[in-house]
């Protein structure tokens, strides 16, 4: 199991809780399963293509990863949308 | 009293007031540093829509029947097949269509969606998704968007999209299946040899349906002005007279087919209003000749660009309004058909749509 954090409208979008411990091997499976148990929050973080959002970064144990990176049991995984502009 | 419904780089605006006596008064603002690509109120349901397209979490369509300043829904269905090669990049347009509770909008990648139930949830028109040459269609510089729909008024089976740069799509039965409308377009962005109706790149900018005589549409294309009297099979040019036949934005008066509205810009490589002046062309004869009004509106130093959801209209005849705002955050009004403007707000975020009820 890892722990999935999200902030800001994701949160709300998941029934106001900040934390959810889920199972998946990688974030693109971790994700997944985010989604379809929040499923007001489906399309948010993850496009059709299952990629993650381009403005959107996952780290997983702090360090940053895309779909394909693996979960360790008891990993935390940070949702933070990336600070963008100039 | 009118509603302006203004979708913008900033957020949804709703302002209300007379375009016979200058500025409208804000009443709302909703989605607060978003952008609102497209918005519009339903004007059989009073439902109001936004589509907006957060930098971080993509498209989404958000609709209310309530307090517009919060109490928003997410619409479902708004979405891609899942596991395909393409997502789902802006909502461009929503429009009411002929039955009662459906709506359709349109969207980038060329995708039509539609809705039965007064626009709660979507599902994407099959017929158009699935046409052969999608693999071949070439997005325009705003991306591959359906940006115009149609309807034909007491028609629900009759309707016409416009895909730039896929071109006009046609359909008489509902949208199961389409048939393109491009014959007489010339895109004079490629060599004469090189165009072939049915497989040239057509990036159509803007198409209105009379309502009075709905065989008849107009066209603002990619360098040129055109009209067609046979439903969108064929097209013939009407932009002589005009400052520049490029431009984004079209308005018919809903009350007579000969009567259309163009508000032209400079070239694709300078997308100000001609001369530094803010004018709209009006045709009174289908596209014959062309008259500038300007009455009211800024007429030195004003190098506007005006997008192409940001002209719109209500009303009719003698008493239709129009509107438009531009990407300075200035909104300009007529009540009088373009006779006389007024400045109906200024200094509002970039306007991206402007709708009217």
């Amino acid at each position: 199991m890892a722990v999935v954090r999200v902030r800001g409208p994701l949160r709300a979008l998941a029934g106001g809780r900040g934390e959810h411990e889920l199972q998946g091997a990688t974030l693109l499976e971790l994700l997944r399963g985010f989604e379809r148990s929040n499923p007001d929050a489906s399309g948010w973080i993850l496009d059709e293509r299952g990629l993650i959002r381009r403005h959107i970064n996952v780290f997983v144990d702090g360090e940053r990863g895309d779909e394909t990176t693996a979960v360790p049991d008891g990993a935390r995984v940070d949702v933070i949308p990336a600070i963008t502009g100039g | 009293m009118t509603e302006l419904v203004v979708g913008t780089k900033k957020g949804l605006f709703l302002l209300e007031g007379d375009a016979d006596s200058g500025p409208f008064e804000i009443q709302t603002r909703a989605f607060a540093g978003e952008p609102v690509d497209y918005a519009l109120r339903d004007p059989r349901s009073g439902r109001l829509f936004a589509a907006a397209t957060s930098p971080f979490y993509g498209p989404k369509l958000f609709y209310t029947d309530g307090d517009p300043a919060s109490d928003w829904e997410q619409a479902e269905g708004v979405t891609l097949p899942e596991g395909g090669d393409q997502a789902l990049e802006r909502i461009w347009v929503i429009a009411p269509g002929e039955a009662p509770g459906v709506l359709y909008m349109g969207a980038d990648p060329g995708v039509l969606f539609e809705s039965h139930d007064g626009g709660a949830s979507w599902e994407i028109n099959q017929g158009l998704w699935n046409q052969p040459s999608r693999r071949e269609w070439q997005p325009g510089g705003g991306g591959l968007c359906l940006h115009s729909i149609s309807t034909w008024p007491g028609d629900p089976d009759r309707l016409a999209v416009a895909i730039s740069a896929a071109g006009m799509w046609l359909t008489e039965d509902g949208g199961r299946s389409w048939r393109r409308g491009n014959r007489g377009l010339t895109p004079r962005y490629l060599p004469e040899a090189e165009i072939d109706p049915e497989t040239t790149a057509l990036c159509v900018h803007h198409v209105e349906r009379s309502h009075s005589r709905p065989e008849r549409m107009f066209m603002q294309f990619h360098g040129g002005v055109y009209r067609s009297d046979d439903a969108g099979e064929s097209w013939g040019e009407i932009g002589a007279g005009l400052p520049s036949d490029f431009g984004f934005p079209l308005k018919v008066d809903p009350a007579d087919a000969d009567s259309a509205f163009v508000i032209p810009l400079v070239a694709d490589m300078d997308r100000v209003m001609p001369d530094a002046r803010v004018r709209v062309y009006e045709t009174r004869d289908g596209g014959s000749s062309w008259s500038p009004r300007g009455d009211g509106l800024p007429a030195e130093h004003a190098y506007l660009t005006v997008l192409r959801q940001a002209f719109t209209s209500t009303g009719q005849s003698e008493q239709l309004e129009l509107y438009f705002g531009a990407t300075s955050g200035d909104l300009f009004g007529s009540g009088d058909a373009g006779a006389t403007w007024c400045t109906a707000a200024t200094r509002l975020p970039p306007v991206f749509s402007v709708s009217a009820s």
